[in-house]
This record gives structure tokens, sequence and C-alpha cells, in this order.
């Protein structure tokens, strides 16, 4: 940013771009404003930016888009081919596959929410307690984070769910089980980095007790790194639970959900190639766009590693 | 250290020797630790299945009397902890009980599917290996060239595809439609049985008895799934050789040898490339472990009769101990590769502390 150019500016450009913030609010916001524009340089993560929040778009409106519930069946039209009354054709149920595709986009985000609200609150109260407390309780749990971590995820989510049963609840807790510890391991380095600096010596001073660090000083500082791991593992997890639901051991139907509808396309691959095809190529492009966002995020919020990735 | 100085004074220095070893001995602690971890997970699995595991031996229609010899006999009665010490010692002595689908012993069946998924991981790593390295250096060192943005493409699309969904796309099109390449399956009806399974995988033992025609029609099959697998091994081994070059080519020790007058295929291979070498093992090794875990998809799409598929046929079934057992090795196997990945590491790299 040269400074010429931000001088010129006026009103909130003006107000994001100022030298010196009056206020920590101020100061935040600029500190996105700041990330958002190098970000907005990089046409690979925008693009991921606009898949994501494409896949929320439909999800949000997935009523409006779609014509039908995706659930209803029309056995007199089943397994006809794309055209302008079904885009993307019909099923061996005669259900419309875009509506199914419309209405699965709700079943993803589920996932994606489901999963992230299991393993950030994990991984950050075990990473972070480990690295502030330090001692037998940091041996005791990196140790069992290791060996979670050296744990065969697909195999471990497949034997979680033979216990749990199948359905779509239990392989995101499955899913949740086997992913949470490379997050622990990361918000410990960041715990460890941030524990001797002087803002929280000044907090314990003022007497700040030790879960009031936690909380309020520590954890919301390894939240960022956090997110971005979670964006850049969450093709993975996607492609986990689809893999799951393409084995019988996720969604169980009728609901849409991206991987069960092509285990179901299966058999009509040969002469209805649209029933498995559609659908793979939805999970392809929403994980692919969680990829490239991830690594745009990585770029803004963790300058260091920019070049070398 | 208190005790280097008495080393150093002998004759021979043994502080190298010393360190390795001690490298060598936490590496086998925490895989000791991890085994622990492991056996008690899945032990719990099985013990809170819901299905009564002297019903799945006896079957629901046996006497009272039967029924409680059975529970007795496997320990049922004790206490959780002598239980699990049980099952334990009975690991150790690769009992993994029966299979109910089967009729066999675990173990036996373990021994018949896991050589068909230790092929394919084998094969589909070397090509990762052989393709994505040259790849990840070419792309490093033409950086934001055209070679580099496909290899990126390559490596995120790698990471984005659903392997499953992908396979059975391929077979469509070189199976079905092309004709190129055979079908689902390890080999064709025709061939089965007529080589004598040495080490258990198909590609060896043919090639050792001399029967090539099984070796070639085992070869047609391969190919596809393997290639499945291959994508997501090279797309991984690329990228991260992509970013390990660029970390050293962009190191001062790099200007020197450049400023030296050494040339670019000297500067590339001999002095970046052998620190990114190094890095590479943990990463070639992390990888061969994910293919063995993940090759379950693949088995299922291509009706590979390996351990994933073994895995997931008893999970339907109901077969508990085909389930733990399976897991168990796939667990182990998992965890060992990384173990010796590690442990080559820190021996192979002198500045590993």
């Amino acid at each position: 940013m040269s400074d010429a150019s931000i001088k010129q500016n006026r009103g909130l450009t003006a107000w994001l771009l100022a030298d010196f913030p009056q206020n920590a609010f101020q100061a935040r916001c600029q500190r996105a404003y700041i990330g958002w524009l190098s970000f907005k340089t990089n046409p690979i993560a925008m693009l991921g930016l606009i898949i994501v929040a494409f896949l929320c778009f439909v999800a949000l409106f997935a009523p409006v888009i779609a014509s039908g519930d995706g659930t209803t069946q029309d056995l007199a039209n089943r397994l006809a081919a794309p055209s302008a009354e079904h885009w993307f054709g019909t099923d061996e149920l005669g259900r419309d596959v875009f509506d199914r595709i419309v209405w699965g986009s709700r079943v993803t985000l589920y996932i994606i929410f489901l999963v992230s609200i299991i393993v950030m609150p994990i991984g950050l109260i075990i990473g972070t307690a480990s690295g502030l407390f330090g001692g037998i309780i940091d041996k005791v749990l990196m140790r069992i984070t290791d060996i979670f971590l050296a744990f065969p995820r697909l195999i471990l989510a497949l034997a979680f769910v033979a216990v749990l049963g199948p359905g779509l609840e239990n392989a995101v807790l499955a899913i949740a089980l086997t992913t949470w510890s490379p997050y622990a391991r990361l918000a410990r380095a960041e715990t460890l980095t941030l524990r001797s600096s002087e803002y929280i010596m000044a907090a314990e001073i003022m007497g700040a007790s030790k879960a009031r660090v936690l909380f309020a000083h520590i954890m919301p500082m390894c939240l960022s790194s956090t997110i971005v791991r979670l964006t850049l593992d969450m093709a993975g997890i996607i492609l986990t639970a689809a893999g799951l639901g393409f084995l019988g051991l996720g969604a169980q139907p009728p609901l849409a959900e991206w991987g069960a509808m092509i285990a179901t396309g299966r058999d009509f691959l040969l002469d209805q190639w649209w029933v498995p095809t559609i659908p793979g190529i939805a999970i392809l492009v929403v994980s692919l766009g969680f990829n490239l966002l991830g690594d745009g995020l990585r770029d803004v919020l963790d300058p260091r590693s920019s070049g070398g990735h | 250290m208190t005790d280097s100085s008495t080393v150093r004074s002998a004759a021979v220095d043994f502080k190298p020797y010393v360190n390795v070893a001690r490298k060598i001995g936490g590496g086998v602690l925490m895989l000791l630790l991890t085994f622990i971890g492991l056996t008690a997970i899945t032990f719990i699995i099985g013990r809170i299945m819901p299905n009564d595991p002297v019903v799945a031996i006896v079957g629901d229609r046996a006497s009272k009397e039967v029924y409680e010899a059975m529970y007795l006999q496997l320990g049922l009665d004790k206490p959780i902890w002598q239980q699990y010490l049980i099952f334990l010692n009975n690991i150790l002595h690769g009992d993994f009980g029966n299979s109910v689908m089967t009729t066999r012993p675990v173990i036996e069946d373990i021994k018949r599917f896991f050589p068909a998924t230790l092929e394919l991981a084998t094969i589909a790593t070397i090509v990762g290996i052989i393709i994505g390295i040259p790849a990840g250096v070419l792309a490093a060192v033409r950086q934001g060239k055209l070679i580099d943005h496909i290899v990126r493409v390559i490596g995120l699309l790698g990471h984005s595809i659903p392997v499953f969904w992908l396979g059975m796309v391929a077979l469509l099109i070189f199976y079905a439609k092309l004709d190129w390449v055979a079908g689902p399956g390890r080999i064709d009806f025709f061939y089965d049985g007529i080589v004598d399974p040495i080490t258990g995988v198909i590609l060896i033992d043919s090639a050792i008895e001399g029967h090539w025609d099984v070796f070639w029609n085992a070869v047609s099959h391969i190919i596809l799934p393997a290639s499945m697998l291959a994508i997501y091994s090279l797309a991984y081994i690329a990228r991260m050789t992509r970013s390990f070059m660029l970390d050293q080519l962009n190191q001062e020790y790099v200007l020197t040898a450049r400023v030296k007058g050494l040339n670019e295929g000297a500067v590339i291979w001999h002095h970046a490339f052998r620190n990114v070498l190094v890095q590479l093992i943990t990463i070639i090794g992390l990888t061969y472990a994910s293919l063995l875990e993940g090759s379950v998809l693949t088995e299922t799409v291509f009706a590979w009769p390996g351990i994933g598929q073994y895995i997931t046929n008893s999970l339907f079934n109901a077969d508990m101990n085909a389930v733990i057992g399976g897991t168990l090795v796939v667990g182990l196997s998992f965890v060992f590769i990384n173990m010796l990945s590690d442990i080559l590491y820190r021996i192979v790299d002198p500045r590993a502390k």
C-alpha cells in the first residue's frame, strides 16, 4: 500500500486505511480490510471464495431454486435424459437430479458446520491448555494427540460408524473424532509462542485467572490459523463424508447426499451417465472451492508461507 | 549430557551412535504407546458394539448352558481391564478370533486380502514418486510459468476429486467404451488359481513362476485402480516437493552456489534437491500409509479383493472380529510406516535433533 493512494481516499476507505486507528474496533476492521485487499489480488483464491459463497447461496435459497423437494418420485418419468424441464435429468425413481443436487448442498453445509463446531473447540481447548499449563498436563495431552494423529482416519471412521450405526450425524461424529488432533498440535504451538509475550504477562499481573488468560487472551489468537487449517482440511472432510455416504454408511435415503447419490446411480453409469456423474462433479467443485479458498486464506493470514506454497 | 566427556575421551567416538540409538528408542516408545492406544480404542469399539459377541459365535438358538460356557470362555465375566489384557495377549499371538462370514480365522483372511492392498498402494506410491518429484522440482524452478500452473492445478484437483467417482468414470471410459484395460477384480476368472501364492502379490508370483500370460492379465487389471490412487499420491508429492524446493531455492546457499558459477543443473539437483530429499522421506511415508487405508473406496469401486473391501463387507454383515482385526492391521501398518519414515528422517538428516 503506497501512502499517496491512501491519502486520496475519503469516507469509509479512509477510515479503514488511516495511519493511526482510533480504537480497537477500527484497528480490527483495518486488519481485515488490508487482508481483503491482498486476498482480492489473488484470482485463484477469489475463485475459491466465489464457489464457497455460491454453495452457501444455493443452500440458503434451496426452496426457491429447486422446483420440488427432491424426494418426490415420478416413476413414469424415471431416468429421463437432461432436458429443459429436468436440467440434470431424473434418477431411477424419477426424482429430479437438479433438485437433489440443490438440496444436497444443504447436507454438505450441515456436515461442514457440524464438523467445525466439534473439531475446533476440542482442538483449541486441548492445544491451548497443553501449551499454557505445560508440565504433566502437556505431556499427557500431547501423547493422546500423537496417538490420534497416528490413526488411519477413514478406517477408524468406518469402525466408529460400525458402532454408532450408519447415519449422517454418526458419520460426522466419526470424522470429527479422527480429525481434531492436528488442531490441538497447531493451537499448542501458537500458545507456546504467545505464553511468554508481554500482553499475557500484563494480564496475569492484573490478576487474570488462568482460565481467563486461556479463553479471553490466548484462544482468540489461535483462531485464525485454526480456521485456515480447517478450510484447507474441509475438502478432505467433504470427500470422507461423501465416501462414507457412497459406502452406505453416511446419510441414509431418501436424503439427497451427493456421495449416496453416486452410489445409487452407479448401476446406471453406462446408459444414463447423468445420474452418477452430476453429483460427482458437485463434490469435485465444492472441495476444489475449499482448497482454493484455504490456499488463499493461508497466504493472507500467514505471510511467512506465502512464497512457499 | 553428563556422560559426553567420558564418551569423548574413549578411542572411538560413540556419541553419534548414542544419539541415533536414543532417537530410535524414542520412536519405538512412541510406537508402543500408539499400539496400546490403537488396541484400546478397537477394544472399546468391540465392547460397545450393539450385538452380543456370545450370540455371534454360538447362534441365538443355543441352550443356556452352551451360552454361559461360551460367556465364561470368552472371559466376559472378568473385569474390563483383564478382558483388555486377554484381547492384547490374543492379538500378540496373532489370534483375532474367527470370522463369522468366511468361518476362517480372521488372521488367515487378512493374510489373503492384505497383499492385494499392498500391491495397489505400493504401485501407486512408486508412480507418485516417479512422476510427482520431477514435476514438483520443475514447477518450483519455473515458478509462475505454465508448467508451474499445470502442476498446481493437478495438485489441487488430486485433492478435490472423489476417487470413487473418478474410478467409476474411468471404468466406463477405458473398460466399457474403449476396452483398453481389464475390468473390475484382480484377475480374470480364466487365470484364477493358476499361480501358486508365494508372496500373495500376483504380479510378483506370476513373474517368479514365469506365467507371463497371467502377469499381463494382472497388469491389465491393476492399471486403472493403481492410477486412481496414484493421482492422489502424485498430487500430494508434487505439491510438497514444489513447496520444499521453493523454500530451498530462496536460501542464501543457493545464491552462493550460483554466484560461484555452478551450472543450474548442479545447483538444483546437487544443492537444493539434496535438502528436499530428506524432507520428502516423511511425505512419501505419509502418502504410502494413507494409500493403504485410503484404498477402501477404490477397492469397492474396482471389486479389488483387498483389506478395505474385506472390512466394509464384514461391516455390513456385522462380522465384528473381522472388522476389528482388519482395522487393527491397517492401523498398525499405518502407524508403523509413519514411525519408520520418522526414524529414517532423523537418521538421514544430521540436523534433526
